[in-house]
């Protein structure tokens, strides 16, 4: 017989799911969000958005093309988004132990051992999707199923997820990457390495910068800020919030929010942001530049929204969801500062709007000039 | 120019079908079709369709406005654009036979003068793609790689290439379909023959290509609208690695073993060349991908609809072709409302929770001589779609949905000689050749070393394989639960436990009921369960664990679809099934529709309420009808793989509308049928069960001496039926028909020769018929009534012959209290009529007879099935017109194929044309399955010494009326000389003087009539270089002399007549047709 470990998620509604367990062996709690694209499990296990959260898979068959050597601590090397796995658990309907791919090192299994998170397979992925998109984002733990109820409650790990987890995310120092001649700061609050990369390639030097540490003098040095992505409600970030809206007005250079970023960027700005009822978590967004007309397929990963009729004087639409209307970007009618709500950078998912990256840099370029 | 910048919304759209189902082009371009004409008809545009294919649902009553059921030629399409109000014309919906006819009316500028605008995607930019020499240069311009390809206008020019790239190189044919003419050359020695197969049939271009054999093989399905918005709908990988071409493989999406930065890399890729082509509509891009990195290379475009985007619709639902006319009407992406979630718009890309594997089906053991091995040419004839959550799961679904006598990825199923020459030499059979590998212990990298196909899928088969073992290993002991589970976990149908476990047939389905382990059924949504969808497309698995949706609540009946295309059953079949689930839909009934074949419109989640895309087999038929609970089940309607149900679900306490299954089954079975038309007083062919070769020579005495006809009972389309002409024959023929069927007995009739063949296709009610018509067959009797030409109304039977057929079938309609659709096969000689063979279900006939006499006879069959009464009797010899339905074969594709016809079916589709008069409709239907006149000269070689004679009068029309040379082989030409018609004497066989082959390459003789009786040495009819000659460079055969004599004629009758184009519905108009007077 095969040494199997039977698991459990439970989610706070009641529902209970068992399938096997794959990975470490220990109880975990968070909340339970899904994804449906159909390949990229590296890039979305260490994307920091994810971090305390149990993540759901949709497409049905995960770990086939295995994981990369590990990189070493100093690199940005893809297709990691970070230096290590960031989700709390991992939830698939079938888990293939045996990869095949020239890149793989080593199995997804192997992987989430040595960083010891759990994962269970044998789940009806679908059927759960369905529930958590009926009932909201819920909770859930993630546990052997031998382990009692209570003790799962009491045992299981668990992030803060209010301020607690960008402390988690955030690089500990300012940390600089060496490249051409516009100098970019990187607002990091579990900013995806991948924009770090896109800036780099495109032929930027990159300054990274814990949103917690005092950015107006790194702000006074850049050609341009990039507010990155990360976990959580924005507005748990106050005090981020309260040093971009320093800069807002004072600051000529471009400023370009990416998903996190677009949000803090108009919470800075005085506008509003929510909680979508399900988050949108894959490949396959499509959003339209309301300036163009132009629709692209974008790659997403968030929970909450910038509420665009709430968005103050001087603020414009910029990018619409066009399956559920909701807002995808935002900019200023006179400076320079934009943000979009998808990921340009992709990693994982289409890079269609990759070309944003090239707008920024080429405004940067002017403005300095 | 309107507001928005965009060209005038067209008034009047000619769209080019795909003709006849051939290999490489088949029953998609239906659904593409279909798709395209729904989509103008929303936008109210006058819609003409040129489409010989009279089987399809595209040339049905209320699809286009205009139907002209002809050849798809460029003069026709002129003819038609100058009748009709046409200003715009749509290439892309009808193939490679619709592109190639548009590419020509493009290069013969008339379109541009008669101000015939090109929907979609521009010329140019098609030959950007279709021109080997352009696309490289093209995709040059944006750094995109493509396959090292020199295009080469002569052997000569090739063999320069080749000296330049060194072997192994790829040839290829330019604007080829299906991969024709194209083989991987190894060495100098077969290089010869490479350049003759690749040249033969007029290839304008040659390619001499890189190899890149094992390589991964990748697909992408783009769309791009007129505003520059574009997506990749959906990609797919192949199982077999490059080197076979992608029809012939097993194909599986999403693609399993790309990781994200590749699968982005080629998705970004082809939407960097389909910006750059400019394409306006959909697109294929194919890529082989170096399994050890990320090097790739763009193998080709293709700007059509094409097989692998139909299967990318039914793999992600979305309708690929529908989006792709509406953005050649100019509509955008974002503007195009997503049908299937009905919330969304046309502007996203799927997200798929499931994975599809496709699996095509090969009927190479049909023909005589075809090689075995698949590679880069096109063989196979159909394909199936299987839907779930594992690789074993869909593998062994798709497995068992061929219809080839396998329970599943079964590593017992053949058995192979040499077991490494089949994984080395693909044959059809090779991944039951991979499992058994396994199965004998044979590592996944020796597996993998041998067949480069890729570790991931062989490993998955493993569980598959190891619980076919596990299963075997514990014959006689319980099925526990655990086991029984953890088999339909991996795909495992109840047969196949029962079988493996030895087990009496039904016990793994009572032991499901009692552990409630039973499939769910899940939605194909489009966006993994990421919003609510009011989707009806569902599928089964047994990985999860409720269904997605609540059975239907209303009246509700469950049509069973025709399954995999094969020879004998296709399009034909579809148009059947769709037909009586629209007419279910008027009657206010909720419609089920189960099939499994990427292929078709019945699969299209817009033709009924709730579309189950699975297997049709009992398991699954009463899965489903335990879950929906429906009114009934119509079997009767799918050809012979629902039909075959019919008794097995009665049992199992289904309803089955329409006729009893008890009398289904006594028409099936030959012996209760026989005793049936005994005591009716029909006549019937004298025939005798043999079950061993010892009394089979006996037997032959008691009916009458040879040629007997030998077949087995329960067979389609004449399966392992043959004639035997003399006693050694007939032993060969009984011990391949026992490998096919060991458990049905064979049959031996007495074969009649030169006698008539006489079909009636009929609708009958509580035993009473209420709609026939009857067709003859031109050829005699013995050529397969799927291969034969068909005439509606007969023109040359007695009328006490037509009236003693409509008499039998009237009795037999009562005898066996037939309701619903039959057809009955007759031979008739001096007058005489005998039954040969009698279906209780719609026949290969039925679109064709209805779309000539003007009667839906599916949609009357299922009325009365239902209950509902119609009109009164309506038969249908009062037609002003004649109608002719000819075989359209692929003997071409099919390397070393003797192209005779005989009892066991060859043809691959039909087609269907109407006509004044048998001249007129004769020589439009050849035409459109590809008959050319002849202009040069005409090659006669007539095997039996009557036949020279029978043939003398033709003969001297040829000379006299046609006035065309004829050259004619040794005893031909002397009997032909004796009767004091010219001819020029030419040898059979090459070196035999100048030979009819070289003939026929140098272009002097464009018309071929060769009718054999001898066998050469090889055991093959006589002339077999002759004939394979023909067909491979496309010069018209005809193998039977009364179709050859029928020809001729015409073309006598209807010398110097201008060519005429009619609509389908000029010649149904009121008035015209007097059907419903008998």
């Amino acid at each position: 017989m095969k040494n199997e470990t039977k698991f459990r998620l439970e989610l706070e509604d009641g529902t209970v799911a068992r399938g096997t367990g794959f990975g470490a062996m220990r109880p975990v709690a968070g909340e339970v969000v899904f994804n449906t694209g159909m390949a990229g499990y590296v890039e979305s296990l260490t994307d920091p958005s994810y971090r305390g959260q149990i993540l759901v898979l949709t497409y049905p068959l995960i770990g086939s093309y295995g994981v990369p050597a590990p990189r070493p601590s100093d690199s940005l090397a893809g297709p990691f988004e970070s230096g290590r796995i960031q989700v709390q658990g991992l939830v698939v309907q079938h888990y293939v132990a045996t990869p095949s791919h020239h890149a793989s090192r080593r199995s997804l299994g192997e992987w989430l051992n040595d960083e010891e998170i759990p994962a269970v397979s044998g789940i009806d992925t679908r059927t759960l999707t369905r529930r958590l998109r009926e009932f909201g984002t819920m909770r859930g733990w993630l546990a052997p199923d031998a382990m009692a109820v209570a003790d799962v409650r009491e045992l299981a790990d668990q992030r803060d997820m209010r301020s607690g987890i960008f402390y988690e995310v955030a690089p500990a120092e300012v940390r600089r990457y060496e490249g051409g001649s516009l100098e970019v700061l990187v607002v990091d609050a579990g900013t995806k390495d991948n924009i770090v990369r896109s800036l780099l390639a495109r032929g930027a030097s990159v300054t990274r910068a814990p949103w917690h540490c005092d950015l107006a003098p790194l702000a006074a040095r850049a050609d341009g800020i990039v507010i990155g992505n990360g976990p959580g409600d924005p507005k748990d970030l106050g005090p981020l919030i309260a040093q971009i809206r320093a800069l807002l007005g004072r600051h000529r250079r471009p400023i370009f929010g990416v998903c996190l970023g677009n949000q803090i960027l108009c919470l800075a700005a005085g506008g509003d942001t929510y909680k979508l009822p399900y988050g949108h978590r894959g490949v396959n967004q499509p959003v339209r530049d309301l300036r163009t007309g132009r629709c692209y397929v974008t790659s997403q990963n968030h929970g909450y929204a910038v509420r665009e009729e709430a968005l103050p004087a001087g603020w414009q639409p910029w990018f619409v969801n066009i399956n559920d209307g909701s807002n995808e970007g935002i900019r200023s009618v006179d400076d320079p500062y934009f943000s979009v709500q998808f990921h340009p950078e992709a990693s994982p998912g289409p890079q269609d709007t990759a070309f944003l990256f090239d707008d920024f840099l080429r405004l940067a370029g002017e403005l300095k000039a | 120019m309107n507001p928005k910048g965009r060209p005038a919304k067209p008034e009047g759209t000619l769209i080019l079908g795909s003709g006849a189902l051939q290999i490489g082009q088949a029953g998609e371009f239906d659904y593409s079709g279909s798709q395209a004409i729904k989509a103008l008809k929303e936008d109210g545009i006058y819609t003409v369709l040129l489409n010989p294919n009279i089987a399809t649902i595209q040339t049905s009553d209320g699809m286009a406005d205009r139907l002209y059921l002809l050849a798809v030629t460029p003069e026709i399409a002129l003819d038609i654009i100058r009748k009709e109000r046409i200003d715009s014309i749509l290439l892309s919906f009808g193939g490679q036979t619709a592109l190639n006819c548009g590419i020509a009316l493009h290069e013969c500028g008339l379109l541009k003068e008669l101000g015939v605008r090109v929907l979609g995607t521009p010329v140019t930019a098609i030959l950007d793609t279709e021109d080997r020499r352009r696309f490289v240069d093209r995709l040059n311009e944006i750094d995109v790689r493509v396959a090292r390809s020199i295009a080469c206008g002569s052997a000569a020019e090739a063999r320069k290439a080749i000296g330049e790239m060194g072997f192994p190189v790829m040839l290829r044919a330019g604007f080829a379909l299906g991969g024709k003419g194209s083989g991987i050359v190894r060495r100098e020695a077969d290089l010869s023959d490479a350049l003759q197969r690749a040249f033969s049939g007029g290839a304008r271009q040659v390619l001499v290509e890189e190899y890149l054999g094992g390589w991964k093989e990748i697909e992408y399905e783009v769309v791009r609208d007129a505003s520059d918005n574009c997506i990749a709908v959906c990609n797919m990988e192949n199982l077999d690695p490059m080197g076979i071409h992608t029809g012939e493989s097993i194909v599986v999406a999403p693609s399993q073993t790309l990781n994200d930065e590749e699968y982005q890399l080629l998705r970004s890729i082809a939407i960097r060349t389909v910006r750059h082509l400019g394409i306006v509509g959909e697109c294929n891009i194919q890529y082989a991908l170096n399994p050890g990195s990320t090097d790739y290379r763009v193998i080709e475009v293709n700007a059509r609809l094409s097989r692998s985007s139909a299967l990318a619709s039914k793999a992600t639902g979305y309708p690929l072709a529908y989006v792709a006319a509406k953005i050649a009407l100019g509509h955008d992406l974002p503007e195009i409302p997503n049908g299937i979630t009905r919330r969304t718009t046309a502007f996203f890309e799927p997200a798929l929770d499931y994975l599809v594997c496709k699996v095509p089906r090969w009927d190479l053991t049909k023909f005589h001589g075809a090689i075995k091995q698949i590679g880069s040419e096109m063989k196979s004839v159909g394909e199936v779609m299987a839907i779930g959550r594992t690789f074993p799961e869909v593998i062994q679904k798709a497995l068992r949905m061929l219809d080839i006598g396998v329970v599943g990825l079964d590593p017992d199923a053949f058995e192979f000689a040499d077991l490494e020459q089949e994984l080395r030499n693909a044959t059809p059979r090779r991944i039951f050749g991979v499992a058994q590998a396994l199965a004998k212990g044979i590592s996944v990298e020796r597996i993998h070393e041998i067949t480069a196909i890729d570790p991931w899928f062989i490993r998955a088969m493993q569980p598959v394989v190891s619980t076919f073992a596990r299963l075997r290993e514990s014959k006689g002991a319980p099925l526990t639960p655990g086991l029984l589970r953890e088999a339909k976990l991996l795909g495992f149908s109840d047969k196949a436990i029962d079988s493996s476990l030895n087990l009496p047939p039904g016990s793994a389905r009572t032991q499901r009921q009692q552990h409630d382990i039973r499939p769910h059924f899940a939605q194909i949504d489009t966006l993994a369960a990421e919003f609510p969808a009011d989707t009806n497309y569902l599928y089964s698995t047994y990985h999860a664990s409720v269904s997605d949706v609540e059975p239907m609540t209303r009246r509700k009946v469950m049509v069973l679809g025709a399954g995999v295309y094969r020879i004998g059953s296709s399009v034909e079949f579809d148009w059947c099934c769709v037909n009586a689930v629209r007419t279910l839909a008027e009657l206010g009934y909720e419609t089920i529709m189960v099939n499994y074949n990427p292929e078709t419109v019945s699969t299209d989640y817009d033709i009924c309420d709730r579309l189950i895309f699975d297997e049709i087999s009992l398991e699954s038929v009463l899965d489903i009808y335990e879950r929906e609970r429906p009114d009934g089940i119509i079997v009767s309607m799918g050809g012979q793989i629902p039909n075959n149900l019919a008794m097995r679900l009665h049992r199992a306490g289904a309803r089955i509308f329409g006729t009893d299954p008890t009398d289904i089954d006594r028409a099936e079975n030959r012996r209760t049928f026989s005793a049936l038309l005994d005591e009716l007083g029909i006549d019937q062919p004298a025939w005798r069960h043999v079950t061993d070769a010892s009394s089979a020579e006996s037997i032959v005495e008691e009916l009458g001496g040879f040629p007997v006809l030998v077949r087995p009972s329960y067979v389609l389309s004449g399966a392992a039926m043959s004639i035997a002409h003399e006693p050694n024959e007939l032993r060969q023929i009984l011990t391949r028909a026992k490998r096919v069927s060991p458990d049905h007995p064979v049959v031996v009739s007495k074969f009649e020769t030169r006698a008539r063949e006489i079909e009636i296709d009929a609708v009958a009610d509580r035993g009473e018929m209420v709609l026939w018509a009857i067709s003859e067959h031109i050829e005699d009797a013995g050529v397969h009534s799927g291969d034969a030409t068909l005439v509606l109304p007969p023109q040359s039977l007695y009328i006490s012959t037509i009236r003693r057929v409509r008499r039998i079938a009237s009795d037999l309609a009562s005898a066996l209290a037939i309701t619903g659709p039959f057809n009955v096969q007759f031979l008739a000689k001096h007058n005489h009529v005998k039954v040969i063979e009698c279906n209780l279900r719609a026949s290969r006939s039925f679109p064709f007879v209805s779309k000539v006499v003007g009667a839906n006879f599916a949609a009357e069959a299922t009325r009365r099935m239902l209950g509902v009464a119609g009109a009164g009797a309506v038969g249908s010899l009062e037609l002003d017109y004649v109608g002719v339905k000819a075989p359209m074969f692929s003997f071409g594709r099919l390397a070393g194929v003797d192209p005779m016809l005989g009892v066991e079916m060859a043809s691959t589709g039909e087609v269907g044309c109407l006509g004044d008069d048998l001249q007129e409709a004769l020589l439009s239907a050849l035409h459109a399955a590809g008959f050319s006149y002849p202009t040069k000269g005409v090659l006669l070689s007539l095997g039996p010494v009557e036949d020279k004679y029978w043939f003398a009068d033709e003969a001297r029309l040829i000379h006299e009326k046609l006035k065309l040379p004829i050259y004619a082989t040794g005893g031909t030409a002397e009997a032909l000389q004796a009767l004091g018609i010219p001819c020029t004497a030419v040898g059979k066989k090459p070196g035999d003087g100048k030979s009819a082959m070289d003939l026929i390459d140098a272009g002097e003789i464009d018309l071929v009539v060769n009718v054999p009786r001898d066998y050469d040495e090889y055991g093959r009819p006589d002339g077999y270089l002759i004939r394979r000659r023909a067909v491979e460079t496309g010069t018209p055969l005809f193998t039977d002399l009364q179709l050859a004599r029928a020809l001729i004629e015409a073309l006598w009758l209807k010398r110097g007549e201008a060519r005429r184009v009619r609509a389908w519905q000029e010649y149904l108009a009121p008035g015209r047709n007097r059907a419903g007077s008998l």
